[in-house]
């Protein structure tokens, strides 16, 4: 873990960012803010697309914590990007249930579409590619994040056709992309057909 | 099958609003205080009769659990913490019950709460799910406002705050012990047993820690009647369950269907069918990733249920189904659960930090049957090793799948192994 | 206190014991890596596995507490194979370079390889190459061997209180290592060498330079600082190569400080190893009977007033006993063994112990330090104070320097003026000590060397009478010594006698030339270039200040090659042993004075180690109870009244590695000032491997 020339000297969070971080402080127990680190980490990422050192020195200020207690959280959830990614993060899933729903071609789309191999950034810096862990939407298999949002339901040519409109500066619909509802069998519900309620559709 | 009208997760494929409006339109929120007022042994009692199994994969009985709590709030204040760290490959259940009908949980959360003695519930997301985690705090939001949390909720007189933590992609961290330590800002590394969280937990305090569907369905189960849910199901395997069906099916879904169901007619009536019919089926893991693969034979008796599963060897776990057709390449889709558990693996105990390196670095060679015959022995000695030996149970989990692997396609393991030293003999 | 049955063997315990310590008491062998008596329970690494009844599953031994009635089998064919497992998974990825290890021969998981591991590698994967860390010049890292036990980031964080240490990732991945921002410059951090089971923690300075079977052990005393830790002293041959810590639960548990631990080097370096007589302003090698004659010459028709004698930090009972009997035949009461001025009262012996014992001060429920850093002054006595404080309850309050002494005080400010409102009742922290069930204070050498160290010592007196700090059973009134020679040299009375002159008397007589003949029992920190034209005689170990003023200099033996006797900081007299013999023509110290005294044709009445110790016990009764502590009586008034000076309270300590004439001389001692400073500066020091 030594250090790499991409760390910045210093970090500081933005107005509105030490804003939500003391919002997210107040969440805890008088004394008890070190359970804050998860979420003020996860906003030096929001700001800054990764967690420095610096970022983290900061954190461990802010909370009264050893800053190896910092590092320690900031290496051990996967989260957290060490060193910066792109500006688009896309996390294919291969686990099991993606695996037998054709994540391999997903994932050979998305390399294709991309020109880049797991764990590398696109020389553009707007993707980094990542193999992830299982991202609980099973049902939904084969699946992706990019960033915050879940696409769904994929397929060579989806995949593809995802990554064709962030390239474009577009921000294509999360969820299905065949076109479901959600977790709903595809071609309608087997269930939850009788009842009838006063509440809107979604 | 289970009507509709005995159906909890009335949003479960997001069609409705899934807001407070919506949600009161389902009938959330309806004369809560009323259930709050009937006390906390009544409530505890009730959800005992209810018969309702922790859905998080353990099974342990919820209402027994809440009555581990002091039963009188000393100087260390008590907490409810939610598990909703989804993250066992197969199950994605919780996801829909906090993104389409957050307010079931929030309810529960707020009478969990008053059971256990707490003032502060914190639901702890897995940190993927950041849309989830907006619609419920979003609803939190919506439910303070509307005086149904925070101080006096619902006027019972009762405070109670209810906050959303995400977690930052760690699987350990659904175990309650990993999770109480990230909620405490540290790496999610189990914790010793005893003491348990009842006694110590969140801050050294007397914690309760439920899988979020044990919480969602609690208002609806304290408002319908203990008997409506125990009547549902099978004895000592009661009510309803959402199952999630994924693999080679011909419609993969979430379903909430009534515990003790056939295995085949869940994925029958819900699922499409096996790709391919039912003959086409080569072995079902039936509760998520961590429990023993099911053969096609096993498959066709098995109710899904906590007893029937447990008899087969297996488990219900999370009651997410993954379906493998004759087209899967079992050994690889072991190896891959293998992988994730390396992956996974908090790094704290021995057998586990270096046990499942070693496995899954076989399991990846016994792909190509690039091992000798001897390794399969190997594989499950190893595979012994580490179960049991371990703080947690995700040494358990990681050693499973490969010991269901061996026990069950043993032949096919030796098959990779023979082709490929003829292969090499011949060339 | 629960009964239960361990291999057949019956034993009651305390309620909350785990399993692990009743077979421990039982005897009853069960391997660890992680566990460790002395810190928080890790439950990590799964060698002490054991069968309990009714237990599904094997049992962690260190964590499980007992229960009435459990039956555990420690040595069943479960419990062997669950271990043997354990094992094979411990050296999956541990490089087996036992041959080259300095660990080779005392290592954990050596020996318990022995019992439990395979002699085939049942696996053909490759191995794990860790990148070893920077932790500085005291702690070599070989992280491949590490086993991930976690000892050294919880003594770290637990008991120095200095958290640098961490795992970083998860899983296999899991590494030990330091902040990188941060220094491993704990005061202790020799103990993490001690902890580590394996052999990813060891010795720097020593590395490669022994195996430890080949190392002569000899138990014996340090005289670094004031505490007297327990220590053994490693040596091959003629040469030091090592110290480790004893365990004595009363002084210093199993803890030793980086100094008394790493100076060892300095006893190779700078020593004085044969007599000198300087000749036309330069020293010149001489024969002992040439030095002696020279000293017999320029002392000869002197009278007592123009002779003197100071004993520095280091200078045991035997030799003290020696000079002060000699200077009184010699007609001389112009001595002093406060060679830094400390205005201590050798008359109450109260007034100069640290009357709480350093085991006591763990029963403290509130403390006031006066002019006195503790980290520094005395690390491992500081890690006693820092453990009373995880326990909660513990009041601490400081007046001097703002800094880190790890844990957490109230700082009142740096003048003497607040001891005294507190003396008087005016300050509010006078309410905390006086409420407190067991109240405690402690003065630091910082306070007692003061011009008006004498007024602050009668106003700490003052407080503890007021607040209450002495009462049955208990006296919470602490003098922290620096100096290993100091409470020894008060016990003997070497202190100037009706009509003497103390230090600065002796340095100002000798200035106007009052003081013709001086005799430094290995003082160096008194003023060299203020005694004038003083013949200066340097009985000592060192080519320090002292001798270079010196005009006669006659070779003493350093702490490791004698059996001699000093006084801790509680009253405890303890004895070191001789390890290895003195350089050269080095004598032990009290013979050089005997000899002196002969050469000046006076007789001393002892001969022989036995005949001095025995009239070292009749001088002061702490000679006569070896290791024992005695509680002083509180006696009359001690201290002074008067003014304060307005000044900062300060330690005397400013460099923690270099204090005394060995650590001065010692390499890696210099080695941690250059990386660390003068010590307390973990936090975010940045190294040499930052950036």
């Amino acid at each position: 873990m030594s250090d790499m020339t991409y760390e910045p000297e210093s970090f500081a969070f933005t107005p509105e960012y030490l804003e939500k971080a003391k919002a997210f402080v107040a969440k805890y127990p008088a004394g008890r803010q070190q359970s804050a680190v998860m979420p003020l980490l996860d906003l030096a990422q929001r700001q800054e697309g990764w967690v420095s050192r610096a970022a983290m020195e900061v954190i461990a200020t802010m909370l009264d914590m050893a800053p190896i207690r910092v590092e320690e959280v900031a290496t051990f959830y996967t989260m957290y990007n060490r060193k910066p990614v792109g500006k688009f993060h896309v996390q294919v899933c291969t686990n099991l249930p993606c695996m037998l729903r054709g994540s391999d071609d997903v994932v050979a789309a998305a390399k294709e579409a991309l020109g880049v191999g797991f764990g590398d950034m696109t020389k553009d810096g707007l993707f980094t590619l990542s193999e992830v862990e299982c991202l609980g939407a099973c049902v939904n298999a084969p699946m992706m994040q990019i960033n915050d949002d879940y696409y769904e339901d994929l397929t060579a040519e989806t995949t593809k056709a995802v990554l064709e409109a962030f390239k474009r500066g577009e921000t294509p619909k999360p969820g299905p992309q065949n076109g479901r509802q959600f977790s709903c069998p595809a071609g309608g519900p087997t269930s939850l057909t009788e009842l009838k309620f006063e509440g809107g559709k979604a | 099958m289970l009507r509709d009208s005995d159906r909890i997760f009335t949003n479960l494929y997001g069609i409705h609003d899934w807001t407070l409006k919506g949600a009161r339109s389902r009938g959330d929120w309806d004369n809560t205080k009323a259930i709050l007022d009937k006390g906390r042994d009544w409530i505890i009692d009730e959800m005992k009769n209810s018969g309702l199994r922790g859905r998080g994969g353990a099974g342990f009985p919820t209402g027994v659990k809440w009555s581990f709590m002091p039963k009188t709030e000393g100087p260390r204040p008590h907490y409810l913490v939610i598990n909703a760290d989804e993250g066992e490959p197969g199950t994605c259940k919780d996801r829909e019950m906090m993104r389409f009908d957050p307010h079931k949980l929030i309810e529960g959360a707020l009478i969990a709460s008053f059971a256990i003695g707490a003032h502060a519930a914190y639901i702890y997301i897995r940190g993927e799910f950041v849309r989830e985690a907006e619609h419920l705090n979003h609803a939190i939001d919506e439910a303070r406002a509307a005086g149904l949390i925070g101080p006096n909720a619902c006027g019972s007189g009762w405070d109670c705050e209810v906050y959303v933590h995400r977690g930052a992609g760690a699987y350990i961290c659904g175990e309650e012990s990993a999770l109480i330590e990230s909620l405490e800002g540290k790496k999610g590394q189990p914790r010793l047993k005893p003491p348990f969280p009842a006694g110590v937990g969140l801050y050294g305090c007397p914690t309760t820690v439920n899988n979020v569907e044990s919480i969602a369905v609690a208002p609806t189960i304290l408002r319908r009647g203990a008997s409506w849910f125990a009547g549902l199901g099978k004895p000592n395997n009661t009510g309803t369950k959402v199952f999630c069906i994924s693999g080679h099916v011909n419609t993969p879904c979430n379903v909430e269907e009534e515990m003790g169901i056939p295995l085949k007619e869940l994925i029958e009536k819900h699922a499409g069918g096996v790709r391919g019919g039912w003959d086409n089926l080569l072995a079902i893991i039936p509760g998520g990733s961590s429990v023993p693969m099911l053969n096609k034979q096993q498959c066709e008796e098995v109710t899904m249920d906590f007893d029937a599963l447990r008899a087969m060897r297996s488990g219900l776990g999370t009651a997410a189904v993954i379906v493998m057709d004759k087209s899967t390449d079992l050994v690889r889709g072991i190896a891959r659960l293998s992988k994730f558990y390396w992956h996974e693996s908090c790094g704290q105990c021995t057998p586990c930090r270096e046990g499942t390196g070693w496995m899954a670095r076989m399991m990846q060679r016994m792909i190509t049957g690039n091992a000798e015959l001897s390794e399969i022995d190997l594989l499950e000695e190893i595979s012994k090793q580490i179960e049991g030996h371990t703080i947690c149970a995700l040494g358990d989990a990681a050693a499973w799948p490969v010991q269901g692997l061996i026990r069950t396609f043993r032949p096919e393991l030796e098959r990779r192994i023979l082709e490929r030293q003829a292969k090499t003999r011949a060339a | 206190m629960p009964k239960l049955t361990i291999d057949g063997r019956e034993i009651e315990v305390e309620a909350g014991a785990t399993i692990i310590q009743a077979a421990d008491l039982l005897g009853i062998e069960i391997p660890r890596f992680c566990y460790h008596e002395r810190l928080a329970i890790a439950g990590n690494c799964r060698m002490c596995l054991v069968e309990v009844e009714k237990m599904p599953k094997p049992v962690a031994s260190c964590a499980m507490p007992v229960g009435e009635g459990m039956v555990v089998k420690t040595n069943t064919p479960v419990v062997r194979k669950a271990r043997q497992g354990v094992m094979e998974f411990l050296l999956l990825n541990h490089p087996l370079d036992c041959p080259i290890c300095d660990q080779g021969g005392e290592c954990d998981l050596q020996d318990q390889a022995m019992a439990y591991g395979s002699d085939k590698n049942r696996c053909q994967e490759g191995k794990r190459a860790v990148p070893d860390k920077d932790y500085g010049p005291l702690v070599q890292t070989m992280m491949t061997r590490c086993i991930q036990c976690t000892r050294c980031v919880r003594f770290i964080s637990e008991i120095a209180g200095t958290p640098v240490l961490g795992g970083l990732g998860r899983g296999e991945h899991l590494e030990i290592t330091r902040y990188v921002g941060a220094a491993v410059s704990s005061e202790l951090s020799g103990n993490l060498i001690d902890l580590c089971p394996v052999g990813a923690l060891t010795n720097k300075p020593a590395s490669y330079t022994y195996r430890s079977w080949e190392l002569k052990k000899t138990e014996s005393i340090d005289v670094m600082d004031a505490l007297g830790a327990s220590i053994r002293v490693d040596t091959r041959g003629n040469e030091v190569i090592r110290v480790l810590p004893r365990v004595n639960e009363d002084v210093n548990e199993e803890w030793l400080s980086d100094r008394s631990r790493f100076a060892v080097d300095g006893l190779k370096r700078q020593r004085l190893d044969r007599p000198y007589v300087r000749k036309d302003g330069k020293l010149v090698a001489v024969t002992w009977p040439e030095a002696l004659a020279a000293v017999a010459a320029k002392l000869k028709g002197l009278n007592g007033s123009q002779i003197a004698a100071i004993a520095g930090d280091q200078a045991d009972a035997e030799s003290l006993l020696a000079t002060k009997d000699l200077l009184a035949a010699l007609g001389s009461a112009n001595l002093d063994c406060r060679s830094d001025g400390a205005k201590l009262d050798a008359s109450v012996r109260a007034s100069y112990l640290f009357n709480s014992t350093a085991a006591g001060i763990e029963q403290a429920d509130a403390l006031l330090i006066i002019g006195s850093n503790p980290r520094k002054e005395n690390p491992v006595l500081n890690s006693r104070i820092r453990k009373r404080w995880q326990k909660g309850g513990f009041k601490i309050a400081r007046i001097g320097h703002k800094g880190d002494l790890t844990y957490q005080y109230e700082h009142l400010g740096d003048q003497a003026s607040i001891l005294k409102d507190i003396a008087e009742g005016k300050h509010p922290f006078f309410e905390v000590l006086k409420s407190a069930a067991k109240p405690a204070l402690i003065i630091g050498q910082g306070a007692l060397t003061r011009a008006d160290g004498a007024v602050i010592l009668g106003l700490a007196r003052k407080l503890a009478d007021a607040a209450g700090l002495v009462k049955d059973g208990w006296n919470g009134f602490n003098v922290l010594h620096t100096a290993a020679a100091r409470v020894g040299g008060l016990d003997l009375g070497f202190v100037p006698g009706a009509g003497g002159k103390d230090t600065a008397a002796i340095v100002d007589g000798a200035a106007k030339g009052e003081v013709k003949a001086l005799v430094l029992l290995g003082a160096d920190d008194i003023d060299m270039k203020g005694l004038g034209d003083a013949f200066v005689v340097y009985v000592g170990t060192h080519g320090d200040a002292g001798a270079h003023r010196a005009d006669v200099i006659l070779p003493a033996a350093a702490y490791t090659e004698k059996s001699a006797t000093y006084v801790n900081l509680e009253g405890r007299a303890q004895q070191t042993r001789l390890a290895v013999f003195p350089p050269g023509e080095a004598k032990e110290d009290w013979r050089i004075v005997k000899a002196l005294a002969e050469a000046l044709g006076k007789s001393l009445p002892y001969d022989s180690l036995k005949a001095i110790r025995q009239r070292l016990a009749q001088a002061a009764p702490a000679f006569a109870a070896i290791g024992e502590v005695t509680p002083a009586a509180w006696g009359a008034a001690f201290g002074a009244e008067g003014a304060l000076g307005d000044g900062a309270l300060v330690s005397n300590i400013d460099n923690f590695y270099m204090t005394d004439p060995i650590s001065r001389a010692s390499k890696t001692m210099a080695e941690c000032t250059a990386a660390f400073g003068g010590g307390c500066n973990h936090k975010h020091k940045k190294t040499g491997t930052h950036g």
